[in-house]
């Protein structure tokens, strides 16, 4: 079939083509540029190919070595996180009412740690916890156990990780919480006729339905968990030692407190890398696991 | 495999204290046999879903007992009554096959594998379901689909009665007609007591022996085909079914003659007994109306427009005030405004009130 070429639609496409042009593409290429340099300041650059790289990757450097150390606690982090919430979020979901005016309040109350800043979130358990005037901290020493997050590895993890279930186990619960929602009330009473037990509703029914907001549910906390930087920064600065410090944490101390500019764009690249490649994962399992959804239709 | 009893059973979504007139199912008392297939018509509102939903007990009477074989079910919940319900949209397992699916409501009641293999594979042979045993469900169409919620509620064998909510809803026509003879053949083939909520007379008519009118919330009428179409108890029936429905005219009557429009009819029966002040229509299906050439002795009407349907015409006329359907014989020239209406008196019935009234 003949086209009619019209070759002006590409002037409809570039005023978003120059703001992702500036935005994202030039920045980037900024830091490709930078990652195959070193600098001793003075705005003098020196080529390294692909140097940096190459240290990166090795863990008897000092660069591969603070790096890959960051990364297996960043893994783990994340890996404990999503354990935590993925089902929490989802027993929260399967426990709120499903209608009356108890599903505004749960629905405020649950949206509440979502609007709270960052920083402030790190403010308040970081108080929270401390032994000498914090509610838990104190608490916690006054009935024998000895906690002190700021000394302990495990506490200052513990810490770390309790804050950031109490942050955004709400945004897993909401998002299951609208997947229930969706489920038709015939599917419901067909269980109920079928004389599915409550385990065979939530596997056959509720658990399928919700695939698809767990997907976006499992990738939001991925990211979030792993690009993780505020909380932890301000309840433990990275310590005690390096034991909280994760990769964000390093790259914020390689590029603006050793301003090592060179060893910091190659590790925000291959950081940014890893993120994209973990969440290609994930969704691709996911999709795959759940069921061929987009296959070819028309049987009957 | 039960009979049921409906025993004064009523139901209203805001309470027993809600005014009787509000009712969403007014009192009803009827009993269903054995192995029947009964279908619930009326149009959307008319109470008949909720009359189901009160069966299958998602929903709680708020007055009166249903018996099943005699022993009340009322205060049991849906798990325990026995009852397959397919409903208007399709319902099915996402993560299960087909033949996982049809396998669900046996395996939840911990049947025995080897039966529940043999009982699966019965229904879907019935259901051409055959070839997508290993098949996941989630990729069929609507009325795949469907054929697998069809196939749940008939997969039991024990159930009281199977339910079916306007299954047929989200079918293409063409497919509509062959999955209604196979719910036909189903019944047959099975001994099952069967119960089809829908809105679309052809499809109650062709499904079931007997037919269940309701109308604003009560039942107006419950009889065969042949019953309602011949004999309908109230103006309702009359009107919704048939196509057109039946002419419905006030008239007054006296004896045994109907006097429309200043025009007198000749009546079968005597109606002498009827009763005082109450508002008297006579009705007549268009098939038991003839146009006829003018003449003095005929009722005249003018006509409005033919309704050419191939097998046979309508003519779409006017008595007075009253819009009439009336059948053209074959090879009739109708005249070009007024006619003559010819009427088989065997088939002309009075209503008082909208309810049938018996001559003697």
């Amino acid at each position: 079939m003949d086209k009619t070429v019209n070759q002006k639609a590409w002037f409809l496409v570039l005023p978003v083509f120059l703001v992702v042009a500036f935005s994202a593409v030039l920045p980037l290429m900024t830091v490709v540029n930078y990652s195959m340099q070193d600098t001793f300041g003075n705005n003098q650059f020196f080529w390294n190919g692909v140097g940096w790289f190459k240290e990166l990757l090795d863990p008897s450097t000092d660069l591969g070595g603070r790096f890959l150390a960051s990364l297996w606690r960043n893994l783990f982090f994340s890996a404990v996180i999503l354990a935590i919430e993925v089902p929490l979020g989802i027993v929260v979901a399967l426990s709120m009412p499903r209608q009356g005016w108890s599903v505004a309040a749960c629905l405020v109350i649950l949206a509440l740690p979502l609007l709270i800043p960052w920083n402030v979130v790190g403010t308040i358990w970081q108080i929270f916890g401390r032994p000498d005037i914090g509610l838990l901290g104190y608490v916690l020493n006054n009935i024998g156990i000895n906690y002190n997050y700021v000394s302990n590895e495990f506490d200052a993890w513990a810490t770390v990780i309790v804050m950031d279930v109490w942050h955004w186990t709400s945004l897993v619960a909401l998002l299951c919480y609208a997947g229930l929602k969706s489920i038709p009330d015939a599917y419901y009473q067909a269980a109920q006729i079928d004389g599915a037990s409550r385990w065979a509703v939530f596997t056959a029914i509720q658990l399928p339905k919700m695939n698809r907001v767990l997907l976006i549910a499992v990738l939001l906390r991925f990211m979030d968990s792993f690009m993780i930087y505020t909380e932890p920064f301000v309840v433990t600065g990275g310590g005690p030692g390096n034991s909280t410090t994760f990769i964000s944490i390093e790259l914020v101390k390689i590029a603006l407190g050793q301003f090592d500019l060179g060893k910091a764009a190659a590790l925000s690249l291959v950081y940014n890398l890893i993120i994209i490649i973990v969440c290609w994962i994930f969704y691709t399992v996911m999709t795959n696991a759940g069921v061929e959804h987009r296959g070819n239709k028309g049987v009957a | 495999m039960a009979r049921i009893d409906l025993v004064d059973l009523a139901h209203s979504y805001s309470g027993n204290a809600a005014a009787p007139e509000s009712f969403a199912l007014k009192p009803v008392t009827m009993t269903w046999r054995q192995g029947g297939a009964y279908a619930l018509l009326g149009p959307s509102g008319c109470g008949k879903t909720t009359l189901l939903n009160l069966i299958s007990g998602i929903v709680t009477p708020s007055r009166g007992k249903i018996l099943f074989d005699g022993t009340d079910i009322t205060p049991l919940s849906t798990q325990k009554r026995n009852i397959a319900q397919v409903f208007q949209f399709p319902v099915i397992y996402d993560t299960m096959t087909v033949g996982q699916n049809l396998a669900f409501p046996l395996k939840n009641r911990g049947v025995p594998k080897a039966e529940i293999d043999a009982r699966v594979a019965e229904i879907a042979g019935l259901l051409d379901l055959k070839p997508y045993l290993s098949r996941k469900a989630q990729r069929l169409t609507a009325d795949a689909k469907q054929k697998i919620s069809l196939g749940r509620g008939l997969v039991r064998s024990d159930v009281a009665a199977v339910l079916f909510d306007e299954p047929l809803t989200v079918i293409d026509p063409e497919l509509k007609w062959q999955l209604r003879s196979k719910l036909k053949a189903l019944h047959r083939a099975l001994d099952l007591t069967m119960i089809y909520v829908t809105h679309d007379q052809t499809e109650a008519l062709t499904f079931a022996d007997t037919v269940v009118v309701m109308h604003d919330g009560r039942v107006v009428q419950s009889g065969t085909p042949a019953e309602l179409f011949d004999k309908p108890a109230h103006t309702f029936v009359g009107y919704f079914i048939g196509s057109p429905g039946m002419n419905i005219v006030p008239a007054e009557v006296r004896g045994r003659e109907a006097r429309i429009d200043g025009h007198t009819i000749r009546l079968d029966r005597n109606y002498d007994g009827l009763p005082k002040g109450a508002k008297i229509e006579i009705g007549v299906r268009p098939e038991f109306v003839d146009v006829a050439a003018p003449g003095s002795g005929l009722l005249s009407a003018n006509i409005e427009r033919i309704d050419d349907l191939g097998r046979i015409r309508f003519a779409r006329v006017r008595v007075g005030d009253a819009k009439f359907a009336a059948r053209v014989p074959a090879g009739f020239s109708v005249p070009d405004n007024v006619a003559g209406l010819v009427f088989d008196a065997a088939h002309v019935h009075v209503y008082a009130d909208s309810l049938l009234v018996e001559g003697t």
